[in-house]
């Protein structure tokens, strides 16, 4: 019997495929959020997989802060092009000039918490019923503790305290009028189990994810890309480094690691050494100890 | 590094498999703690991680690194020093990738052990030394073997707090023993241990050098699940119809699901409940080829050689070993909702990838969960209760006993005015 066995990589993409047609099955409108990381393109790759040789049967959202790194951007454009995938882009920019949100002051200030007000405002504009995202319960505390079939109130806010149980792989997605569901197909992923997925599946991935030479300041501690739209202080010196990023976020509060692993093989041992988890160059998560509980309540990702 | 090792490494993680297992206890009964050694000792704590929780055990005032900070997750945990819901957790050795559901040990929060407990290969339950076996105790036993789980590993933890002695130890495993030998599930394994100084939870105990058995960690590295599919009685639960109408696929048309059992091979002859026509596998097919066969749990789609009506909700099995077929349906019932049950009630059903609407017919017994006595004229079903329940649902359902294959034989409730889930259902 022992060859019926699944591999821990074969068995985490079927149930991720499960989840992702049990998605497409329980919802009239559902969305997959698209940032152009690692985390999203493995699941819109799964999501590929699980309708084969169909088509991926709804829409990638991509909620843009405006702070960018222009090859994030560049492979996001291609690979729509290249599936002909239908893309929404929900623009924090808009939201600003809506006077929906104000703009963070200050050389720390950054765009990711007002994305939750652009996200949410999307998925009521567009009338989404679900919105997949790319979240992994090892990457923070608060996320540890959420379902795959995430329920949100009318106002999209996450109640910690009072999740639907959720048993065997039976997935409770009914819902009233307005209110909505998030869905993160890869929950039980580590990030070393995506960069081995990345491998074995030979899936493209943003150039900035491998080693390069790029304009940085370092800031508490924390390698920071120098763009027009970041602030540095007179102490803080710009310089070229060569580095490369373990998540992409806004511009403004991801950190990348000076690094010269410039293939898949590289990156894969350099994660299996490493002691710091990727979370460790956000500053977003070190705002406070509960920073991601506080945002994932509002209805952050 | 040569290539060379480096490529045995790279397998090593593609060959790897998966164990998930869940923990229980009471409150106080070390089950963080337990937790945050083993990632502890197994090195998958990162540095900034450390360094967060040496900071809050700081300002918390506490003389050593509390380890169960690690997994405390909700700010409200934090505050109370207890866990509220499940937290997932993952770590992996050379030899295996883990998945841990860390479950609360309070009596409000059952229903989250319930969850962890649903999809796990193994149980830790841990148990004070200073007390031995208390309700709780058997509560979870009882729950982990209802619910299937096919190994559990009793820790008998604080050991360092009764002077490691050997006879306390000796003497809880013998109460245990009795006890689970009512129990369904018949792996069962006693370590004794302490989570606080990491005494055989990785490293084996100078403390205890009495104990000749495996350290926690082993056990999980070693226990055989190659088993815990069932790879007999075919199911696939279908969930979508993949009709993709394009130019290059004009007439396709799959059968995407999930293998809930058995062995699917190109070529076999099948069922479609509950219709009942027959066909043949005209193939299976993944985005990246056809495949000769497909197990549980792999997510395929199926092509058959009749155009027969086959949509979500329906069952593909052999013609010779079909599930049972039936609208009366018996189950132990866990509720998991504060609103309890309402006697003949209507309810929201939802089967693999089936939704009806059921009935509660009939309250056949309740059960006494510390003594395991059946309590016949209490009707009243109330949160965490469990119970022996008779349904009627309005179209039949394709179920196996909960025991043969814990996809088939699983449903659960939805309270139709809330959408709340509100109860888990073992088919009997």
């Amino acid at each position: 019997m022992s060859n019926y066995n699944l591999t821990h990589l074969k068995e985490l993409e079927a149930e991720a495929i499960y989840i992702i047609r049990e998605v497409a099955a329980q919802f009239e409108n559902p969305v997959l959020l698209f940032s152009g990381g690692k985390d999203s393109i493995v699941c819109f790759h799964l999501a590929r997989k699980a309708f084969f040789p169909g088509k991926v049967p709804f829409p990638l959202m991509h909620v843009d802060t405006g702070h960018n790194f222009p090859e994030t951007i560049e492979y996001r454009d291609a690979a729509m092009a290249k599936t002909g995938t239908k893309l929404i882009v929900a623009s924090v920019q808009d939201s600003i000039d809506q006077g929906r949100v104000v703009e963070e002051k200050g050389f720390n200030a950054s765009r990711n918490k007002l994305q939750t007000t652009t996200l949410l405002d999307a998925i009521e504009s567009n009338k989404f019923d679900c919105a997949m995202g790319g979240a992994r319960r090892d990457e923070e505390k608060a996320r540890a503790k959420e379902r795959f079939f995430s329920h949100r109130d009318e106002f999209g806010q996450w109640d910690p305290k009072n999740q639907r149980p959720e048993l065997w792989n039976i997935f409770n997605g009914k819902k009233e009028m307005g209110e909505h569901f998030r869905v993160f197909p890869i929950s039980n992923w580590t990030e070393m189990d995506v960069w081995q997925y990345i491998l074995a599946e030979k899936i493209e991935i943003p150039s900035i994810y491998f080693s390069h030479t790029r304009k940085c300041f370092v800031r508490d501690g924390i390698i920071m890309g120098k763009a027009d739209f970041v602030n540095t202080k007179d102490t803080e010196e710009v310089k070229d480094m060569v580095v490369r990023f373990r998540t992409i976020g806004d511009a403004t509060c991801t950190g990348a690691v000076a690094s010269t692993a410039s293939t898949l093989e590289e990156i894969i041992e350099e994660v299996a050494s490493t002691r710091i988890t990727e979370r460790g160059g956000r500053s977003d998560d070190k705002r406070s100890e509960a920073a991601m509980e506080d945002r994932k309540k509002e209805g952050y990702f | 590094m040569t290539n060379e090792t480096k490529n045995t490494e790279h397998n090593s993680y593609l060959n790897m498999d998966l164990l998930r297992f869940t923990t229980a206890g009471s409150v106080d009964d070390g089950k963080s703690t337990l937790i945050g050694r083993l990632l502890y000792d197994s090195k998958s704590i990162f540095t900034d991680q450390m360094e967060a929780i040496e900071a809050a055990s700081e300002k918390k005032g506490e003389e050593r690194v509390n380890l169960a900070l690690l997994t405390d997750g909700l700010r409200a945990e934090r505050e109370q020093g207890i866990t509220i819901d499940v937290a997932y957790r993952y770590f992996a050795t050379p030899k295996r990738k883990f998945i841990i559901a860390d479950t609360p040990g309070h009596i409000q929060y059952t229903r989250n052990m319930i969850t962890g407990a649903s999809t796990a290969n193994l149980a830790i339950i841990l148990v004070d030394a200073r007390y031995g076996i208390v309700e709780q105790t058997c509560r979870h036993s009882f729950i982990a073997s209802m619910l299937g789980i096919p190994h559990i590993v009793y820790c008998i933890n604080k050991m360092d707090l009764v002077d490691f002695s050997k006879e306390k130890y000796e003497e809880i495993k013998e109460s245990l023993e009795d006890f689970s030998s009512k129990l369904e599930t018949k792996d069962v394994r006693f370590i004794p241990m302490s989570a606080l100084l990491g005494d055989n939870v990785v490293n084996r105990s100078e403390n205890m050098d009495w104990y000749e058995g495996s350290t926690l960690l082993h056990t999980l590295e070693n226990v055989h699940i190659a088993s815990d599919h069932n790879h007999i009685d075919c199911r696939f639960p279908v969930q979508n119809v993949i009709r993709p109408q394009s130019t290059e696929y004009p007439d396709y048309r799959g059968f995407a699901g999930r293998v809930a059992g058995g062995v699917f091979k190109k070529g076999d002859e099948i069922v479609a409940l509950p219709s009942g026509f027959t066909s043949k596998i005209a193939a299976i097919d993944t985005m990246d080829g056809e495949l000769e066969e497909a197990f549980a749990p792999m997510s395929v789609t199926i092509r058959l050689e009749d155009e027969i009506d086959i949509s979500r909700g329906d069952m593909i099995a052999r013609v010779n070993n079909k599930p049972e077929s039936t609208q009366d349906v018996e189950a132990m019932v866990c509720w998991l909702s504060d609103t309890p049950m309402v006697p003949n009630g209507k309810y929201h059903i939802k089967h693999t990838t089936k939704d009806a609407r059921c009935i509660i017919k009939k309250v056949n017994y309740k059960l006494d969960i510390n003594t395991l006595h059946r309590l016949e004229d209490d009707n009243n079903i109330g949160m965490n209760d469990i119970a022996r329940l008779t349904f009627r649902t309005t179209s039949p359902i394709h179920i196996d006993k909960y025991h043969r294959n814990r996809i088939t034989g699983s449903f659960i409730l939805v309270d139709e005015a809330t959408n709340n889930t509100v109860a888990a259902c073992m088919v009997i």
